[in-house]
C-alpha cells in the first residue's frame, strides 16, 4: 500500500509525459472561461480544482499567467511562438491567426492563487509540496479542512506532514465537534508560529469556547507555544548579537594592531574599511565584464584584492603623513582625521556620492530555517566564520611569524629592537599595512551585508575604537571578546528598548567602564609611570 | 592695597591687545552703522548676509577660544565641545520656539513638531521655557552641569591624551542619536526652526540681526580678555604646568582634577553662549550640531590659527570658515579635499599654526 502510494505521483507524471491525451480534461469544463463572466470563471475554477491533477495545474496556472487565450472557438494556452489546446497539452499546428487572450479581475486572482496553492499540495515534487504547504499555513480558513485532511491522507514527507498537520489543526479549530477541536488545540503546541498565539488566547475564553477541556488544552497549548517562541526569539538575538559581534570584530581586528600595538590612533581606520568593501565592488564590477561566466566567485577574489588595497593606501598613509607624527597622538588623530575626509572625498570623485550595488553571491543568500520566523542567513553565517577566519590569521601572524616578533619587540623596546638590527621603520610601515589590510578585509565583509557608500566608514570608528579600549589596548583576544560581550549585549537591549537607546547605553557603559578599568578588560601586567 | 577686580582683570590684557580689541570694536560698529544707515545700493551699504556671517563666525571664534583654553593651555583634546554648543543652542531655540505662541502653521500654543507627533502637553523639561531668563538660566547650566560631572568622572580617574578625545568624541555621539529621537522632544531630524522673534522683537529686522551682531562681538571681546585673564593668573601657571608635566605637578602639591575641571566646564559654558548666540541669528538647529566630524573641525580652526595663543584660533575661526563659505559655493567638491590637506598640512607642517609661523618670520627678519 505504501509503496502504492509513493508510486502514484510517478505514475501519474510518467502518464502525463509520456502521453499528455490520455489526462486530457473535457473541453467542455473549461469552455466557460471564453465567456466575459467572471462568475462563470471562478466556477471553473472550483472545478479545476476537484478535478485536480497535473493538466488543471497547467490550466490555472497559465490563467494565472495570462497565458491563456481564446483562438478559434478553443481555450489555448500561449507558450511563446507555440499555441497548446488547454484541455488536452496538444501543440496546436498551424497555430492560429489570431486569439483572444483571457481576463481575470483581482478578485478572481485571489481565489485562482488560492486554488493553485491547493493543487500545488498535490503535485509529484517534494519542493513543490513543500512551498504550498508553507504558503497555506499563513492563511489557513476553515473551509480547507477536507483539503488537509485529503492531503495529509497521501503526504508521505515527514516534515511536510507536520506542516499540514499544523494547518490542519488551524483549520479545525472551528470545527463543531469538541473532540476534533481537542485533538487540534494539542496538535498547535507543536506550532512555532507567531499567528497561532492569538488563535489559541481566543480559545482560552469561555465565549468563544464551551468546552472546558479544551480550553484549558488551549492554555497549555498557548504557554508551550510561547516558551517556544521566546526561545526562538533569544536565539535570533544570540545570532545576530554574534552577526554584530563579527563584524565589530572585523573592524576592530585592525585598530588593534595599529592603535593597539603601534599606538598610532588612526581616525581614517574606518574609511579603509570603505577602502575594502569599494575593491569588493570593483571586482565585482571586474568580473561581470570580464568572467560573467564565473560571477560568483568573485568574493573570493575580492578579499586577496581588498586586503592589498587597503594595505597599500594603509602604508601610503604611514610614509607621507603617520611616521613624521610617531610620539603626538592628538596630532596624530587630527592628521589621520583629514586622511579619513581625503578618501571620502576621493570616493565620491570616483566612485558618485550614492551608494553602489555590491550583490551576494548566490551560494551565500538563503539561510537556514530554525524556526517559523527564526532564519539565519547564509551571508551572515559565512562572516561570522571570515572573521574567526581572519582573527586565527592575525594571531598566527602576530606570534608565530618574524614579522609579527618584530612587530612586538618594536612596541616593547623600540630602541632595543634597533640595536640588535631589527629595521625599526620597515616594520612600522608593515606593520601599519596589515592593521589596513585587516580593515579592507573587514570591508569586504559589510559590503555584503549593509550598503557601501563612501560615507559608510564613519558609523564604524567610534564603535571599533570602544572594541579596542574596552578590550585593553594591545590586547588580540580583549579586542575579541569586547566585541563579542558589545554585539550581543546590543542586540539584546536593542530587542528590549530599541535601537538608539541601546547604543546609547552601550556608550554610557563604556565611558564608565573606563572609570573603573582605564587599561580595559585586559590589562598587560607591569608597572606603568604615565606617559 | 589691593586694586579692585575689574582693573586686573582688564590690566591683564597688554596694550597691544586692549589697542586690538578697540579696533575690533570698531570695526563692528562700523559695519552695524553701514548696515543700518547706508541705503541699499550705496557702495556703502553693507548687507544683512555679511552681518549674519559675521555673526556667526564670531560665535565660532568663540567657541575656538574655548577650545583653546583647554587644548592649548590644559592639554586636553575635546572632540566633543560640539554637544555644549548644541545644548546651548537647544536651551535658547526652547525659548523661540515657545516665543513663536501661536503664529506656528498649526497655530497651537505647542510647538508645531509636538503637535505633528500629536503630543498633548509640553514634556516637563520644556516648563518655564516661554521666560526668557529661564532660558539664559538653561543656557548656562545645563552644559555645565553634563561638563561638570562628565569632566569629574574622567579626570577622576585620570583619563587623558587620546583616551578622554575618543570618550568625549562617543558623548557626542550618543548625544546626536538622542537628539534625533522624536521622542527625545527637541524636534527629532529637523530640530528646531522658523523662530519668529526674541523678547517681543521681530527676529529677521535689520535691527534684531544687528543687535546680535554687537553681542556676538561682545561676548567674543569679553571672552578673550576673560582668557588673558586667566592664561596669565596662578590658575593660568599652574595649567600650563598640568599640560607640561602633569605628575610632576601632582608631587608638588596640586590636585590637577579641580584645575582640569574647572577650565573644562568654563570652556564648555563659553561654548554654550556662543550656541545661543548662533541659533537666532542662523535660524535653525539640529542635531546635526552634534555630528562627531563638527566638533572635530573646531579643532583643526585651533590648530590653524595657532595652539597656546588667544587671537590664533580667532583668526583660524575666521580663516577657516570663510574659506569654507567660498569654497562651498565656488567649488563645492573641493572645499572636503582643502580641509583634509588642512588638517594634514598644519599638523606636519604648522604645529604652532599661523601664529607660530608669524613669530618665526618676526625671529628670522630680527636675526
Amino acid at each position: 500500500m505504501r509503496l502504492f502510494k509513493l508510486l502514484l505521483p510517478l505514475l501519474v507524471l510518467l502518464l502525463v509525459r509520456v502521453a499528455p491525451a490520455h489526462a486530457a480534461l473535457d473541453p467542455a469544463v473549461l469552455q466557460p472561461l471564453a465567456a466575459d463572466d467572471y462568475d462563470a470563471k471562478l466556477a471553473v475554477i472550483g472545478k479545476l480544482v476537484d478535478i485536480g491533477g497535473p493538466d488543471a495545474l497547467r490550466v490555472l496556472k497559465a490563467l494565472s499567467d495570462d497565458a491563456l487565450a481564446v483562438a478559434g472557438g478553443r481555450i489555448v494556452v500561449i507558450d511563446g511562438e507555440r499555441v497548446v489546446d488547454a484541455a488536452t497539452g496538444v501543440e496546436i499546428k498551424p497555430a492560429p491567426e489570431d486569439s483572444d487572450g483571457i481576463t481575470i479581475n483581482n478578485y478572481v486572482r485571489r481565489r485562482l492563487d488560492d486554488a493553485l496553492a491547493r493543487l500545488r499540495l498535490f503535485a509529484p515534487e517534494r519542493a513543490t509540496r513543500l512551498a504550498a504547504a508553507r504558503d497555506l499555513l499563513d492563511h489557513v480558513a476553515a473551509d480547507m479542512a477536507p483539503l488537509l485532511g485529503r492531503a495529509l491522507a497521501t503526504e508521505t514527507d515527514p516534515q511536510i506532514k507536520a506542516l499540514l498537520a499544523l494547518a490542519d489543526a488551524q483549520a479545525s479549530l472551528k470545527n463543531p465537534d469538541a473532540a476534533i477541536r481537542l485533538a487540534a488545540v494539542k496538535t498547535l503546541a507543536r506550532s512555532s508560529d507567531p499567528s497561532v498565539v492569538h488563535l489559541l488566547a481566543a480559545l482560552e475564553d469561555p465565549k468563544t469556547e464551551p468546552d472546558e477541556r479544551v480550553r484549558l488544552e488551549a492554555g497549555a497549548s498557548l504557554r508551550a507555544v510561547k516558551s517556544r517562541l521566546a526561545f526562538a526569539d533569544n536565539v535570533g538575538r544570540v545570532f545576530s548579537g554574534l552577526s554584530l559581534a563579527s563584524i565589530l570584530l572585523l573592524a576592530a581586528m585592525g585598530l588593534a594592531i595599529t592603535y593597539g600595538v603601534m599606538g598610532v590612533i588612526n581616525m581614517a581606520h574606518g574609511e579603509l574599511l570603505m577602502v575594502g568593501a569599494y575593491s569588493a565592488y570593483a571586482t565585482q564590477t571586474l568580473f561581470a565584464r570580464f568572467f560573467p561566466g564565473a560571477q560568483d566567485a568573485y568574493l573570493v577574489a575580492a578579499v586577496p584584492v581588498a586586503f592589498f588595497v587597503a594595505a597599500a593606501v594603509g602604508m601610503a598613509m604611514e610614509r607621507t603623513v603617520i611616521r613624521w607624527l610617531y610620539g603626538r597622538p592628538l596630532e596624530t588623530l587630527l592628521a589621520t582625521w583629514g586622511l579619513s575626509l581625503f578618501l571620502i572625498q576621493s570616493a565620491r570623485v570616483i566612485f558618485g556620492a550614492q551608494n553602489v550595488e555590491v550583490s551576494n553571491p548566490r551560494w551565500m543568500s538563503g539561510g537556514i530555517q530554525l524556526f517559523a520566523d527564526v532564519t539565519l542567513p547564509w551571508n551572515r553565517i559565512v562572516i561570522i566564520g571570515f572573521s574567526l577566519f581572519v582573527l586565527l590569521l592575525v594571531w598566527v601572524l602576530m606570534n608565530k611569524t618574524r614579522l609579527g616578533m618584530f612587530v612586538r619587540a618594536v612596541t616593547q623596546n623600540r630602541a632595543m629592537a634597533g640595536c640588535v638590527g631589527v629595521p625599526t621603520g620597515r616594520i612600522d610601515t608593515l606593520a601599519f599595512g596589515l592593521g589596513a589590510g585587516i580593515a579592507g578585509l573587514g570591508g569586504v565583509a559589510l559590503s555584503q551585508l549593509s550598503n557601501v557608500g563612501p560615507d559608510m566608514g564613519q558609523g564604524y570608528i567610534v564603535d571599533s575604537f570602544m572594541v579596542v579600549v574596552l578590550g585593553g589596548v594591545g590586547q588580540l583576544a580583549g579586542a575579541a571578546w569586547a566585541a563579542l560581550g558589545l554585539g550581543v549585549a546590543s542586540k539584546f537591549l536593542e530587542g528590549w528598548l530599541g535601537a538608539v537607546i541601546s547604543k546609547i547605553l552601550v556608550l554610557a557603559f563604556i565611558i564608565v567602564f573606563i572609570q573603573k578599568r582605564p587599561q580595559g578588560l585586559f590589562a598587560l601586567k607591569g608597572r606603568f609611570v604615565d606617559n | 592695597m589691593t586694586t579692585p577686580f575689574a582693573i586686573r582683570f582688564l590690566e591683564a590684557t597688554p596694550r597691544k591687545g586692549q589697542a586690538a580689541l578697540a579696533g575690533f570694536a570698531a570695526l563692528v560698529l562700523l559695519l552695524a552703522v553701514l548696515h543700518l544707515f547706508a541705503p541699499p545700493g550705496s557702495p556703502l551699504h553693507v548687507s544683512g548676509y555679511v552681518i549674519t556671517v559675521g555673526g556667526k563666525i564670531m560665535c565660532y571664534a568663540i567657541v575656538a577660544v574655548a577650545m583653546d583654553l583647554i587644548w592649548g593651555y590644559a592639554g586636553i583634546l575635546s572632540l566633543g565641545h560640539g554637544v555644549f554648543f548644541a545644548l546651548g543652542g537647544y536651551a535658547f531655540g526652547m525659548y523661540l520656539m515657545r516665543a513663536i505662541g501661536h503664529d506656528g502653521v498649526y497655530q497651537s500654543s505647542l510647538p508645531d513638531f509636538m503637535v505633528f507627533l500629536d503630543w498633548k502637553e509640553l514634556p516637563w523639561y520644556w516648563i518655564g521655557s516661554e521666560h526668557l531668563a529661564w532660558a539664559l538660566i538653561l543656557v548656562l547650566v545645563v552644559p555645565a552641569l553634563l561638563a561638570l560631572v562628565f569632566g569629574y568622572f574622567a579626570f577622576r580617574s585620570r583619563i587623558k591624551g587620546v583616551y578622554f578625545s575618543i570618550i568625549t568624541q562617543a558623548m557626542t555621539y550618543a548625544f546626536m542619536l538622542l537628539f534625533f529621537r522624536n521622542e527625545t522632544g527637541f524636534g527629532g531630524n529637523n530640530g528646531f526652526t522658523d523662530f519668529k522673534r526674541i523678547a517681543g522683537y521681530a527676529i529677521t529686522t535689520p535691527d534684531m540681526r544687528v543687535t546680535l551682531f554687537a553681542l556676538s562681538a561682545a561676548t567674543l571681546a569679553a571672552t578673550l580678555l576673560l582668557g588673558r585673564y586667566l592664561v596669565t593668573s596662578k590658575f593660568g601657571r599652574v595649567l600650563t604646568a598640568i599640560r607640561d608635566a602633569e605628575s610632576r605637578t601632582m608631587f608638588i602639591g596640586y590636585n590637577p582634577l579641580w584645575y582640569k575641571l574647572f577650565i573644562w566646564t568654563l570652556s564648555a559654558v563659553l561654548c554654550a553662549i556662543a550656541g545661543a548666540l548662533y541659533v537666532p541669528q542662523v535660524g535653525i538647529i539640529n542635531p546635526s550640531e552634534m555630528s562627531p566630524a563638527n566638533s572635530i573641525e573646531i579643532a583643526i580652526w585651533v590648530a590653524v590659527g595657532g595652539r597656546g595663543t588667544l587671537i590664533g584660533p580667532v583668526l583660524g575661526a575666521f580663516l577657516v570658515n570663510l574659506a569654507k563659505s567660498w569654497f562651498t559655493v565656488a567649488f563645492p567638491e573641493y572645499w572636503l579635499f582643502f580641509l583634509a590637506l588642512l588638517f594634514i598640512g598644519v599638523t606636519l607642517f604648522l604645529p604652532e599654526g599661523m601664529m607660530g609661523l608669524w613669530r618665526r618670520l618676526r625671529g628670522r627678519i630680527a636675526a
